[in-house]
């Protein structure tokens, strides 16, 4: 393995995406994805880093020369947060339509009104349908290990579908942690040459992202969705990698001292790491608590969630985000509809918390449990979901 | 490749719907959008061409006599040829 250094995650991220041999990176500057980008511009811009650096305009024009880029072959990078990911919409639908392998890290920041620049997950549940392949990291370490699994997954021929890695911004891209650094041939053993299946080059022409009648367009959809859904495999053995080479292992739902739980908490993002403590101090007062996390949201992997929660009452589920008008938040409403129609399937308890960075700490997590489960262990609350922590 | 008049199934279309061959939009029947139908009227014809030079649609052509008509495979009926005919030999035809 190489060396552990302690640097701000942002710029462990950056290191990662070099390493990663990148082509192109397009990008405009917003917070708080700033410091990855910046970092790479500097890297660029001192000759460590042979790639074309492309200072657009505009997030649209950022996903939109990636699309180019990538159609030609190039191994490509963006990153951006909330506005810029709302600029870039139009252009994060076609990017997984035509089925190119580019990399995004959303560092995820509440989407505006009222204007604020913090962390939720509002962002990334307004790209949840978008066709990208997805995944939450908690930390440092992950944010790095899974710029080289992203591209990894997403080049493989099976799958050719663009991959987004969830990252909190500020909590997660602004602190110091040490990251252990993978061996730059350890890098191209895991990651071989990107190889698309279908390149823009002059000598063998080809159109893409033409036109379609409606006698093609369904089958069109059809295919992306089965090459999301089939990714699960190479999403797998992507991992399985991973652990071989580092020994940390990843899995598409993250468990947590679920042996014998009757309540567990379901959280994505940072939330995690915080919430495992909230966890041990339940379990050392004889509560029978534990955690899921589900890493992977899209393909999502309901089997491996229905297996994860079994034998639980009561599925705690933390939202960062809103649905308006809606049955919770967006989490709880996936979970609720993967357990429908089991035999007894645990209750969903939906909580919306830690909006725009508003701290949620472990007592605050006690709190959250107390507030929905009784001493009896029954659930005494009644609502769909409920907002933690408002003043009324 | 097959064409697509012969409807690709899911399975044989290639990722992103990527197109290797050129000129395949010619094997979409786009026509059977037309509610009016342009019509010749070749003793008035002098074969000066405007009409395929104003078509928008490409979907005129110019038959080995030198007259010009339309591909009904293609035209949308759009009537610029009719208005832009300076010898009002093309009339509008409901279909
Ligand atoms: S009606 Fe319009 S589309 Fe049809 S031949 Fe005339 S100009 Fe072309
Ligand atoms: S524009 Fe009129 S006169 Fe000229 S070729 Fe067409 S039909 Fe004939």
């Amino acid at each position: 393995m190489g060396k552990r250094r302690g640097l701000e995650v942002s710029v462990g991220a950056a290191e990662a995406v070099a390493m990663a041999d990148v082509d192109v990176i397009a990008a405009y500057p917003i917070t708080p994805q700033t410091h990855i980008v910046e970092h790479l511009a500097e890297l660029v811009n001192n000759g460590e880093l042979d790639a074309e650096f492309v200072p657009v305009e505009s997030e649209h024009s950022a996903l939109s020369v990636c699309i180019g880029a990538s159609a030609a072959g190039a191994r490509t990078f963006t990153c951006t947060s909330a506005q810029g990911l709302a600029l870039m919409n139009e252009i994060v639908y076609i990017a997984s339509s035509m089925r190119l392998p580019i990399v995004m890290i959303l560092a995820n920041r509440s989407l505006s009104a009222p204007l604020s620049i913090w962390n939720d997950h509002s962002d990334a549940m307004s790209v949840r349908d978008t066709g990208w392949i997805q995944v939450f990291a908690q930390n440092g370490q992950e944010v790095f290990d899974h710029i080289f699994f992203a591209y990894r997954v997403g080049e493989d021929p099976k799958v050719s579908l663009p991959v987004m890695i969830h990252v909190d911004g500020f909590i997660v891209t602004h602190v110091i942690e040490p990251v252990e650094f993978w061996e730059k041939e350890q890098v191209e053993r895991y990651l071989p040459p990107f190889k698309p299946i279908s390149r823009l080059d002059p000598e063998r022409p080809v159109t893409m992202g033409a036109f379609a009648m409606p006698q093609l367009f369904t089958e069109t959809k059809v295919a992306q969705d089965m090459a999301t859904t089939q990714s699960m495999e190479v999403i797998l053995s992507a991992w399985e990698e991973i652990y071989k080479i580092t020994s940390r292992r990843y899995r598409p739902v993250e468990a947590y001292r679920t042996e014998g739980a009757e309540t567990i908490f379901v959280v994505q993002g940072s939330f995690g790491e915080t919430l495992s403590v909230a966890v041990d101090e339940l379990r050392a007062k004889g509560e029978p608590v534990g955690l899921v996390m589900p890493r992977l949201w899209r393909p999502f992997p309901f089997e491996l969630f229905r297996s994860a929660v079994k034998g639980a009452k009561n599925l705690i589920v933390i939202d960062r985000a809103i649905s308006f008008g809606g049955q919770g938040g967006p989490l709880a409403i996936e979970l609720r509809s993967s357990l429908f129609g089991l035999p007894a399937p645990p209750r969903v308890i939906n909580f919306i918390c830690g909006l725009a960075s508003r701290d949620v700490t472990v007592e605050d997590f006690k709190n959250i449990y107390e507030r929905a489960v009784d001493g009896s262990k029954a659930p005494v609350f009644q609502e769909d979901f409920q907002f933690y922590g408002v003043r009324s | 490749m097959k064409g697509t008049k012969e409807l690709l199934t899911w399975k044989e279309i290639i990722p992103g719907n990527v197109i290797l061959n050129p000129g395949n939009a010619r094997e979409y029947r786009t026509g059977d959008w037309r509610s009016q139908r342009p019509v010749w009227d070749f003793e008035r014809c002098i074969m000066c061409g405007m009409c395929y030079a104003f078509c928008p649609d490409a979907a005129i052509f110019e038959r080995e006599d030198g007259y010009y008509e339309a591909d009904y495979y293609y035209c949308k009926g759009c009537g610029i040829c009719a208005e832009e005919c300076p010898k009002k030999a093309i009339s509008m035809v409901e279909e």
